[in-house]
């Protein structure tokens, strides 16, 4: 399928070399041409060489979103390191360009949720850390509990001490 | 609008802070937001405790602000995406009854209507809008829309060949949805009674429903090549 990635980052650039790598056809945009060489970053041949596409713009510009393809874009990434722009510009693809697949990126968990039960499709790396985060301290807590991790014997929520 | 409201200003740059001041001398509750701490703490030893600190696009510096008892949300700040999304949200989550945002970029004003996110007001179309009332040779000019009450004011000028130069106004069949409610003439104004017959270089003041403009231009015979006015800054 042909995707429109916004932002190319860390996050961006990953995703645009793995759907690459994957045999989809990939475009770029980015306000930073300089963001460019995080693209080629261990690729044998130059970004476009391998067949991509980048553009320099935002996902505000409406020439720099035709210029990268969104007319026909099947998918749309929202991974720019705003979290207002990726809820702004996914909302624009979505009902100005009616793009079928729309994800957006989002770090702030409450902005994140509320978009979400409007409809748009997010994705909140801040909240799949907490959810770790939590999930690998409650597991300690009940080893610590259960006998299996030793403590520093200070309670910590874990049975008294004999 | 309630006599006395409680609005909250996003954003105490110039525009910010200056209606945040407006707004508390004609006795309304105020709280400004800004993100910026060295321009909160400015604007915070004049304004005191009507200036909060924090990032509005945080759901809870909204929430602490007070955003659900919150009459009117009005985000000037200097990015057009954190307007749209502030109003967005102040609008369809917290329910608040009146936004007003400002469009920093123009370009973003189609983004601005497509959120739904109005009025918007952009000063950019504003000194258009007055650059086009200063220009003699004009078509069709906005004064005033209302795109929710469905209404606008329109101010024309009619020009040399104007079919209706010579007409009186009761003769007129004028299209429908429009009515003309004023004549400026030699610098004074007045409203047109049947008699009272329109001459080349009248300006005319007409309100009409949205849509029936190209229908006016066509009647007072505006040939429709000045300048296009745009459907902005919908105050």
């Amino acid at each position: 399928m042909f995707i429109v990635v916004v932002g190319a980052g860390r996050v961006g650039s990953s995703l645009s070399r793995a759907m690459l790598a994957d045999g989809h056809e990939v475009s770029c945009l980015d306000e930073d041409p300089e963001s460019h060489a995080r693209l080629d970053t261990g690729l044998e041949r130059s970004w476009e060489d391998s067949g991509g596409q980048f553009t320099v713009g935002t996902g505000l510009e409406v020439d720099a979103l035709r210029a990268a393809g969104i007319e026909r874009a099947d998918a749309f990434v929202a991974a720019t390191d705003g979290d207002n722009t990726n809820i702004i510009i996914s909302q624009i693809a979505k009902r100005k360009f009616d793009v079928p697949m729309v994800v957006a990126r989002i770090l702030d968990p409450l902005r994140a949720s509320w978009y979400e039960e409007q409809g748009l499709h997010t994705i909140c790396p801040t909240r799949i850390a907490i959810d770790m985060l939590e999930a690998e301290v409650r597991q300690a807590a009940e080893k610590l509990s259960s006998g299996a991790l030793t403590g520093r014997g200070n309670g910590g929520g874990g049975e008294p001490e004999a | 609008m309630p006599e006395k409201m409680y609005a909250i200003v996003v954003g105490a740059g110039k525009v910010g802070w200056n209606l945040g001041r407006e707004l508390i001398e004609k006795g309304h509750e105020v709280t400004l937001i800004e993100k910026d701490q060295d321009r909160y703490q400015t604007v915070e030893q004049e304004l005191e405790h009507n200036v909060q600190y924090g990032d509005a696009s945080e759901l809870w510096v909204l929430e602490r602000a007070g955003i659900s008892r919150a009459d009117m949300v009005i985000a000037v700040t200097g990015d057009d995406e954190d307007n749209m999304l502030i109003c967005q949200v102040a609008k369809e989550k917290y329910l608040v009854e009146r936004i007003i945002a400002r469009v920093n970029n123009p370009r973003n004003r189609e983004w601005f209507d497509l959120l739904g996110v109005r009025p918007h007001v952009s000063a950019t179309d504003l000194i258009l809008r007055l650059i086009e009332h200063e220009v003699p040779d004009y078509g069709l000019i906005h004064l005033l829309d209302l795109p929710e009450e469905r209404l606008e004011i329109i101010e024309m000028l009619l020009a040399d060949d104007s079919p209706v130069a010579g007409e009186k106004v009761g003769d007129l069949n004028l299209p429908e949805g429009s009515l003309l409610i004023s004549v400026l003439r030699d610098g004074r104004g007045f409203v047109p009674g049947p008699d009272t017959v329109l001459e080349a270089g009248d300006e005319i003041l007409a309100v009409l429903d949205p849509g029936v403009e190209e229908d006016l231009k066509r009647f007072f015979g505006s040939d429709g090549t000045e300048p296009e006015t745009s459907q902005v800054g919908k105050v």
